[in-house]
């Protein structure tokens, strides 16, 4: 076999881009804070001592989707790492790499919907930069949003944090945004009005935390879907975790698309959900919260923790059998017949 | 969509069928689930888990992805290296590894690799094209064949010239029969796959439990059609009544779609094939008849398969055979995983080292 060399699997979020982070990133950047593993860091400046700096990068096509844009995207997806900390979304800064050609009203519609995000979620865009490179040499428009929040005293939030009996909330329906893209990236030849659920989580953490401020983990389940973070919740926790496919919503939409393709709406991505892990006792008031807010509505809970060590994510199956829901591989492919 | 998804899975009724299986106690019986999409949504449901041991599901060589030989994956990559060539592909193609290399690395290379999901769509690229050559990696059963058959009377009627298929299609019956008189592998019963009897409808499959006399059940995909088709299979064969049945009688018929029979055969004829794992099975493929040859990218481009050797240690063949299963592979979840597949079992989403990987059986 050849030599190694990046494919797009390496971006999928699943495996292959966890070895990439592994073997070359964390090795040559090693450090306390990065080896934490969340989806944002917390750093201590002198007397500022609960700073919270994270970022990501959007290459998303289509750039324009059904329920939202790669601008929308942009602003929502480092908020919403902010918020999985608990942290109140302050600052951004945005990289522009645009390809030659690019319409410059399209542009604007890209940039109009990053200003009314921000503003939605109370975050100044305060620095950024544009680059343009040749025709060919980028796809439309990248862009690079990073992010600083302030996280509230007592606050403690992350994905080492999941501990035995702890139930496992998800936000809303899963596999909206993977699904939506999917069906306007290739030509498939059919039509669902499949919306992607691309949203700012902030409010909606803020209102949690409000009430419940020892939540233990929060995490919105991007690339790889719920089944991948899940799993590298259990990971990072170093429990088991158990989940009921029976509680698991999903849009009929999605499910069709799915169903049809041969592909698992828990691996799908997802852009406006958050994955939330609180003690038995609090779980109806978290419940509670986010049904109380537009993005939390659909909420329920899904599973729980079950025991520690051995880490791994079980599926309680509609059959009554169980399986184990491992890290998506590379990206999912549609199946051949 | 309800009338079909949601009470399939209703899961009173399946505990019900699941309580009368476990109350099976009679000889280890051994079942084939022919097709690949049963071996995934067996181990998706986690239905193997449900059945006392006495049931034994084995998998048999229904993914076509898995039955493609490494050949062929090595034609595709050296032709996806001609830089006036398209490679159009089923998604599950791209990282089948071939002696060398894989079609997503050569497309990570530079190489002008693109998936599609219908083999119009690969017509459509080179109708927009005409300075390109579209080749598409002509692979699948009976389910997939007759729209590869339709692309090429399209190409045809349309005047495309620079649209041609690289073919391994395969065929199902061949390998039954195959599979059926194996004095190592002693099926007791099938589960026949529903898309492939969709096409081909159910006479084949009554000649397999009447003159091969291998109890049948022609199966659907939900939880439910599953295991009420193990169960009835599971009845018959204990009741000594080796028939046919076929309970996706709400999409296959005794005749099948004569319309996609009637397509495929216009462009493709039986040809002897080799099977990735099991070896050559005389007039198990589909080649392209003369009238089409013009589409024939095997002819186009002067392309001959070599004989390629399996990976050293792979198990892929006796997994494919049934004979053993993935966790008899010493390669299994080591060398080999999804992400760098070693043997084809590993690499398609339907493959049954893949399902096993994924969903630990």
């Amino acid at each position: 076999m050849e030599k190694n060399m990046i494919t797009i699997a390496h971006g999928s979020g699943g495996t292959a881009t966890s070895k990439l982070i592994e073997q070359i990133f964390k090795k040559h950047f090693c450090n306390d804070i990065l080896s934490q593993g969340d989806d944002s860091a917390r750093l201590d400046i002198g007397d500022a001592r609960n700073l919270v700096f994270t970022t990501d990068s959007f290459v998303v096509t289509p750039i324009f989707f059904n329920g939202g844009n790669i601008g929308k995207l942009a602003v929502c997806g480092t908020v919403n790492d902010l918020a999985t900390s608990g942290a109140k979304p302050l600052y951004l800064s945005c990289g522009f790499i645009i390809e030659e050609g690019f319409d410059i009203e399209e542009l604007e519609r890209i940039v109009e919907a990053m200003g009314a995000t921000a503003k939605e979620c109370g975050v100044k865009i305060v620095t950024g930069d544009t680059k343009v490179v040749q025709k060919g040499a980028a796809d439309k428009v990248f862009i690079n949003t990073s992010g600083i929040g302030i996280l509230p005293d007592g606050v403690n939030i992350s994905g080492r944090n999941a501990k035995v009996g702890d139930k496992i909330i998800i936000s809303g329906t899963i596999g909206d945004h993977g699904s939506s893209i999917f069906l306007e990236r290739e030509s498939i030849g059919f039509n669902a009005n499949i919306k992607s659920d691309c949203a700012p989580l902030s409010g909606m953490v803020q209102d949690i935390l409000s009430v419940v401020p020892e939540v233990h983990v929060l995490r919105d389940p991007t690339r790889g879907g719920v089944a991948t973070t899940l799993n590298e919740i259990a990971v990072q926790s170093n429990v088991s975790i158990l989940i009921r496919e029976d509680s698991l919503p999903v849009k009929r939409e999605v499910q069709g698309v799915c169903e049809l393709l041969g592909m698992d709406p828990l691996y799908m991505a997802n852009e406006g959900k958050m994955l939330c892990f609180v003690g038995e006792d609090k779980a109806d008031t978290v419940l509670e919260a986010l049904r109380n807010n537009k993005y939390g509505k659909d909420a329920r809970i899904i599973g729980e923790v079950t025991e520690e060590g051995q880490p791994k994510v079980l599926l309680k199956a509609l059959s009554g059998g169980s399986r184990i829901i491992s890290v998506l591989a590379g990206d999912q492919l549609p199946r051949i017949c | 969509m309800r009338n079909y998804i949601d009470e399939f899975r209703d899961s009173e009724v399946i505990g019900k069928i699941v309580q009368s299986l476990q109350g099976y106690s009679g000889r280890r019986l051994k079942i084939m689930e022919v097709c690949g999409t049963h071996t995934m949504a067996i181990s998706r449901y986690g239905l193997r888990s449900l059945l006392p041991p006495q049931i034994e599901l084995i998998s048999g060589p229904g993914c076509p992805v898995c039955v493609t030989p490494t050949s062929y994956i090595d034609s595709a990559t050296e032709l996806a290296d001609n830089k006036n060539v398209v490679i159009t592909t089923f998604g599950d193609m791209m990282r089948i590894p071939g002696s060398n290399s894989t079609l997503i690395h050569k497309k990570a290379q530079g190489s002008n690799v693109q998936m599609v999901y219908s083999p119009l769509n690969a017509v459509e690229l080179a109708r927009e094209n005409p300075d390109k050559e579209v080749v598409f990696l002509s692979v699948g059963f009976e389910t997939t064949t007759p729209v590869i058959a339709l692309s090429v009377s399209k190409a045809k009627s349309e005047g495309i010239t620079n649209y041609s298929v690289l073919t391994a299609n395969k065929t199902m019956p061949e390998a039954i029969k195959t599979l059926s008189g194996d004095s190592e592998l002693l099926i007791d019963g099938f589960l026949y796959p529903g898309h492939v009897s969709a096409i081909i409808g159910t006479d084949f499959f009554s000649y397999v439990a009447y003159n091969m006399e291998k109890a049948g059940v022609v199966a659907g995909f939900e939880p439910l059609d599953i295991l009420y088709s193990i169960k009835v299979l599971v009845d018959n064969i204990t009741n000594g009544n080796i028939v046919l049945e076929n309970m996706y009688s709400r999409i296959v018929s005794k005749e099948g779609n004569i319309k996609a029979q009637q397509k495929m055969y216009e462009v493709f004829e039986p040809v002897d094939s080799v099977w990735r794992g099991i070896g050559m099975i005389p007039k198990s493929g589909l080649g392209i008849v003369k009238e089409y040859e013009i589409f024939d990218a095997a002819k186009k481009f002067d392309i001959k398969q070599k004989d390629t050797p399996e990976p050293k240690g792979c198990l892929c063949g006796e997994v494919l055979k049934g004979k053993k299963r993935p966790g008899d592979c010493k390669l299994f979840k080591k060398r080999c995983t999804p992400e760098n597949p070693v043997g084809s079992c590993m690499v398609s989403s339907e493959g049954t080292c893949a399902a096993y990987y994924k969903y630990g059986g």
